[in-house]
Formats: C-alpha cells, structure tokens, sequence
C-alpha cells in the first residue's frame, strides 16, 4: 500500500475549482500584486541602487502630476479603449484578429489622405464626416478581406490579419513619398497646421476631450451591443461552439464576416482620432503597438468593454509611469518595459489560481488517512 | 477584475504616498533646467551623439541630475509637443529636440510657451516662423566631409602612384539615405574634397531610402564595390557599409563615430558633428539672458565639426600634415567647400541658383545663394539645402 502510493503520486496535482467565493479570489490577485510590487522593487533596487519607493511615486507622478498628465492619461487611454473595444467581437468570437494595427493605421491613413486631398477645399462640416467614413471604410476592408477568406476558404485568420499589418505598413510608406513635406524629408510633418482644416475641433478649450466623449459613447454602445443585442449574442454562441451556432441556425459565415467589418470599422475610427484628433500627421509608428496591447486589454477584462475601461487604465498606467521613470531616474526605457512585464506576468499568473487549485503530495495523504 | 485593479491602485497610491514622504527632504532646487528630447536612446547612433555631447555639457557646466531632464523614444508625433509641454511644466528654461520630424511639434509647443526656449536641430523653420523663442541649429558638417574628402582623394592618388589603378578608374562609391539636402550637401561636399586632391576622381551614388537599415546598407555597399568603385563613404551610421568594405578590402570614410573598430584594416577617417559647444552656449544664453542666433551653423573653426579616427594603417602618407594645411585654409575662409570654380553643372559653371530656403511643400525655389564665386550654404539658414546634381558624381 505504501510502496504504490510513493511509486504513483506525483508531487501535486493540479484540479479545477468550482466557483470560488469572492473574497478568495480577489485575496489570491491581492497576493500576486504584492508579489509583483516586490519583486520589482528587489528588481530596481538589485540593479540601479534607487529606492524603490521613489520610483513608484515617479509612476503615480507621470499618471496624475498635473493637469495636463491627467489630461494625457485620459487621452491615451481613450485610443487604447477604442482599439480594444474593436477586437472585442472579433476575439470573443474566438476570430484571433492580430490586424488591428493595421486596421488601425489603414484607418489613419484614409483620414490622412481626405485632410491632404479635400482639406481647405471642402467645408468643414462636410470634411469631417468625410474623414470618418474614409476611415470607417478603409478599416473595415482591412477587417472584412481575411473574414471573407476565412469565411469560404478557411483560411488561418491570424496569419491573414499579421500580414495585413504589413500591407497597411508599406502603403503608408509608400504614401509618405507623395506627401513628404518638405521634398525628401520622409517625413508629412503637420497637416494643414496653418489652418486646422480637417482637424478634430477642441472642445471646451482641450483638444483631447472629443476623442475621449467619443470612445465614451463607443464603450457603452459596444456594451449594449454585446450583452443585450441578438448580435451580440450570436457573436457568443459562434465563439463557444461553431457546430452549436450552425445547429441552432445561425449562418457563422455571415456572423464572422459583419463581426470583423465592426472590428475593422472600429480601428478605421481610432486611427482616425489618432491623426485627425491627435497627431495631425501620417508616419508608419502612427499607431506604436497599440493594436497589440490592445488584445491584452481585451483578454484580461474577458471582453467586458466595462471591465476594459478598468485594463487600460492599468496599462496606460503602468506605461505613463515607465515614461517618467526613464526621464525622472536617469534609466533606460527598457527597465520600465521589465517591470510592466513582471507586473503583467503575476497578474495574468494569478487567474491560475484562481481557476485552478494545487494540491500537493502530502497535504493529499493526510486527507487519505 | 475590478477589484484587483482597485487593489493595485491602493497599494501603489500608499507606497507613492510614503515615497513622497521619504523624498520630501527639502533640497533647495536650482532655478535653471533644461530638457532633452530624443528621437530614439543611446542605442542609435545618431541619438547617441546628442546623448554625449548633452552629457558632457552637463559636466562641463557642472548641473546636476535635476537639472537636465532626458525624454527619450520620443516618436515624431504629437508625443512629441506632450513631451515637450511636459518638460516645460517640470519648470525647464531651455527644450532641445532632434530629430527633423519633431519641429511642428516643437514650433506648437514654443507658441504655447512664451517663456521657454525652444531649439531644434536639423530644422528649417526658424526663420519663417520667426518665433522669438524657437531656434535651428546645424553645423557646417560640409567642411567636415570636405577634409574626409581630402583624405579619401589621397588614398586614391597612392593607389594610382602605386599602379593599382589608373587615373580613368579613380572611382569612390557613396550609400546615401534619402536624395534630401542633407545627404546631397554632404556627398557632394564630400567628392569635392577628393577632387581638390585627385582632379580625375569621379563618383557614383546609391540611396537605401532609410536612415538606419543595417542589411540595405551593406548591399549597397557590396553593389558599388561590384561596379568597380575602389574606395566607399556613407551618410547612413549604421555598420553595414564599414563592414562591407572591412570584408572587401576597400577603404571607407565614415560619418558621426570613429569605424575602426569595425574595419581596422579599412576604416580611413570620419567627421561628425560635435554638440557640446551648442549645448553649452544656448545653456548659458538662457542663464544670462543673452541671445541665441535663429539659426545656428558653425563648423571647424568653433570645433562643432570635427575629423575623427584617422585611421594611419589605411591612410596615405602625409596625409595628417595636409588636412592641417586644408583645415587651416578652410578656417581662413582660403578655400570655400563650393567653390564654383572647382565644379560644373551639366558642363557649365553654376552662376545662379535659386534654393528652397523657405521651406513649402511645393519646393519653390526662392532664395539666391550663388555669388561671390561659391555656393553659400547654410548660411541662409542652418539646415543644408545644397542639392545641385553636379558633373562627376552619377546618381545610380
């Protein structure tokens, strides 16, 4: 008896939880959090010889110093929110959409080309819903062409939607060679600086307040739409069980392909607010690896576009504060990027533990005896 | 989620709340900052450069961490007018940017701060703008080619002595970065130094269409040294041009850092631009109220230029002696890099030529440069806007 049990009990098992009490989980993300805080701050203190503390103070100080940080934080947390708000559907329908920052920048481009082409030319008030149907457009053709593919030809939509990337990445190179100003530069420089044509209008004298009324309004429709929408719904059961939703009598062909056109659509709209709203120009770096995090984002409020609000905060945080870490303590970008990492790494790693409990080996035989 | 998120807030506001405590050690701050915006960090080349020469400003006027404020990664957006309102909020007195794609941002930054000075490197808008407190700076990096040129056209002059090749094949190779001023300022400044040594030296020129692509450099590289080009130069940093030739066995003259490293059997001499005398004056300019020029453009005399890593295994000899004599010509104002005697342009001499001074998207020409028997670069403005297609050089 003794003998087969030291020959077949492995050292812990891993089994599934049931539902877990609420308390306990959020002890369990609590613990990793503070593992987390630790672990950076042995980290900092290890290799630069600052104190700890002074650097997560510099992180709450990039976040929220002054009016304009709080300003830019709400910015940059808007453009993150719109991007992951856009790949929502796509990967709650399991549709593994690696192409929003193509979608994104192909978005951007479109707005670029109608502030170049019509600015100064076209009233404003026609110019401006110019702008966001180009960008809608061109961001839902970057969205629709893989879906169509993988659609009829089944096709891996994750490859599909990466080269897409690429394609948008080259155009956008590719247009820089028309509009480069000055003459060989490789750079557009502002659009229209002089007039403001096709810009984005302040609002109540800040320039960024727009943008984020406007992903307000796109969080609360993608909410409604996802959880009380017979779309929404379909969206769900495709993304649990094709062979369910067929069954049932939902056409997963057509449900696939009008759910990546809302995503595409939704990044044309962000790069839209990116270059008529914010930067007021075209470069390949427009959209600088949002489209990425922003699947992050998305995941880690499991498609909540309430929750998501909550995720972006943390990342924008995370990343303002890295900024200031760099300029305030003198260190390389790349030592803020280590300690986002590892906070990420104990906040993903606790779900484990949340979902899954370990039993080990002699806890286990006790409860045998 | 939610929770865990309030959680992380939580815990980092009381640990930021007793940082703040513990940093509250009432240090007296000193009144003068002054902030640097970077394109990229330490990592590029050309970063790297501006990094150094900030740095060493730093230690020469003896100001302290708080005192400079770095930004670095910063892209070519409006990144760039938050990173710059930002350094303005932390109480900076002086803001430098340097990449060519920063100055709208910088230009809107300057207009919202009044107070503040604004200089901007390789830009072209100060004096149009004509911001009371926006600057441009460059540096006459022409002169500096020119005596590279020199050494470059006395390498060519002992391969022909030695018989290795002919005067018809004196050919030298150059990887360009984009067809912009900049580059074709540089090049042809460049040939010209050869030319004042080896009259029969002719050059072919190739673009990789990238400021920093370490692969397409080196092809290009391999591309000219193929067509027969016996000695190569470059406007691209990267190593991939130097390490092509290292490889070939064929000298280059290379530009901001000393390349020997990467070819000691090759690498001939380099020239760069050296920031620190700029830094240093636009620092004590704010201190003491004086002024800065609009456009700032000094080179060899004022040690903004410099020749670097003359590399003796490589060079022909006597060559140290005569870029003394060249260098002290140029300082003199003797010799004047475009002279327009020393080239033509389609066969004639080039009398008259309109620049595209003020910059605009449509390149107008408006501004004449030409008189007094040279091409009068950067003197108009600091930014390079030589970019005349002279005989000699063949454009690939």
């Amino acid at each position: 008896m003794k003998k087969t049990e030291k020959l077949h009990e492995p050292v812990f098992q891993i089994a599934k939880r049931g539902s877990m009490v609420w308390y306990k989980s959020w002890a369990i993300r609590a613990v990793a959090i503070l593992f987390a805080l630790i672990i950076c701050a042995l980290f900092i203190t290890f290799i630069t010889k600052t104190n700890p503390l002074k650097v997560y103070a510099s992180m709450i100080e990039g976040t929220f110093g002054s009016s304009r940080k709080i300003w830019n934080t709400l910015q940059n947390m808007a453009l993150l929110l719109c991007i992951s708000l856009a790949v929502t559907p796509a990967f709650k329908m399991k549709f593994w959409n690696i192409g929003a920052e193509g979608q994104t920048l192909i978005g951007g481009l479109a707005s670029a080309a109608c502030m170049i082409y019509f600015g100064n030319k076209v009233p404003e008030y026609m110019l401006l819903p110019m702008i966001l149907i180009a960008a809608i457009v061109a961001g839902m053709v970057w969205g629709v062409v893989p879906a169509i593919f993988k659609a009829k030809f089944n096709t891996n939509e994750t490859l599909f939607t990466l080269m897409m990337n690429y394609v948008a990445m080259q155009l956008v190179s590719f247009c820089i060679v028309f509009w480069e100003n000055p003459k060989d530069s490789n750079t557009v420089g502002v659009i229209n600086r002089g007039t403001h044509s096709g810009w984005l209008p302040e609002i109540f004298g800040q320039k960024y307040l727009l943008n984020i009324i406007i992903v307000i309004a796109i969080t609360v429709i993608m909410y409604i739409y996802l959880k009380y929408s017979k779309q929404g719904y379909e969206i769900s059961v495709v993304g649990e069980s094709e062979n369910t939703a067929r069954y049932i009598g939902i056409n997963v062909k057509r449900v696939i392909i009008r759910t990546m056109a809302i995503s595409g659509a939704l990044c044309g709209v962000a790069g839209m607010l990116l270059v008529s709203g914010t930067d007021h120009t075209i470069n390949t770096d427009l959209v600088g690896g949002m489209g990425f995090t922003a699947i992050m984002v998305s995941w880690l409020a499991k498609f909540n576009p309430v929750f998501m609000t909550l995720t972006t905060f943390l990342i924008v945080f995370l990343e303002r504060g890295a900024g200031e870490i760099a300029t305030k303590m003198n260190l390389n970008e790349s030592v803020s990027d280590i300690l986002t990492g590892i906070i990420l790494f104990f906040i993903i790693g606790s779900e484990f533990f949340v979902q899954y409990k370990v039993n080990f080996r002699g806890k286990h035989k006790e409860e045998v005896k | 989620m939610k929770k865990i998120l309030s959680l992380v807030l939580a815990i980092a506001m009381i640990l930021g709340s007793m940082a703040m405590l513990t940093a509250c050690g009432g240090e007296e701050n000193a009144d003068f900052k002054i902030g640097f915006i970077f394109l990229h960090d330490e990592n590029s080349t050309y970063d790297k450069n501006f990094i150094d020469a900030a740095n060493a400003a730093k230690t020469a006027l003896g100001l302290t961490d708080e005192q400079v404020l770095f930004k670095v990664n910063i892209p070519e957006t409006a990144d760039c007018y938050e990173a710059a309102a930002d350094l303005a909020d932390q109480g900076c007195d002086v803001i430098f940017a340097d990449s060519f794609g920063h100055e709208d941002f910088i230009i809107q930054a300057a207009k919202e701060f009044p107070d503040v000075i604004f200089c901007h490197a390789t830009g072209t808008k100060a004096h149009t703008e004509k911001l009371p407190n926006f600057y441009n700076a460059f540096a006459s990096i022409y002169e500096g080619r020119f005596l590279a040129g020199v050494a470059a056209g006395l390498k060519i002059n002992e391969m022909i002595e030695k018989g290795e090749i002919t005067a018809d094949q004196a050919k030298m190779g150059y990887v360009g970065a984009y067809p912009y001023a900049e580059v074709k300022s540089g090049y042809t400044s460049f040939y010209l130094g050869a030319k004042y040594v080896c009259p029969s030296v002719t050059m072919d020129v190739k673009f990789t269409n990238s400021w920093f692509d370490i692969a397409a450099e080196k092809e290009t590289a391999n591309a000219l040294i193929a067509d027969k080009c016996v000695l190569i130069s470059q406007h691209a940093d990267s190593e991939g041009a130097p390490k092509a030739c290292e490889e070939a066995g064929i000298p280059n003259v290379a530009y901001n850092l000393d390349t020997r490293h990467w070819g000691p059997n090759t690498a001939l001499i380099s020239s760069k631009i050296n920031w620190q005398p700029y830094f240093e004056h636009i620092i004590k300019a704010a201190q003491e109220g004086t002024a800065i020029e609009q456009d700032f453009c000094k080179g060899l005399s004022d040690d903004v230029v410099q020749i670097l890593g003359l590399n003796d295994a490589v060079a022909a000899e006597g060559t140290q002696a005569k870029l003394d004599e060249v260098k002290a010509k140029l300082v003199s104002g003797e010799i004047k890099v475009f002279d327009t005697t020393t080239f033509t342009v389609g066969g004639k001499t080039l009398e008259t030529y309109l620049a595209d001074v003020d910059t605009d998207a449509a390149f107008t020409p408006d501004t004449e440069v030409v008189s007094d028997g040279y091409f009068h670069e950067s003197e108009k403005r600091s930014a390079p806007y030589f970019d005349v297609d002279i005989d000699g050089i063949t454009i690939k």
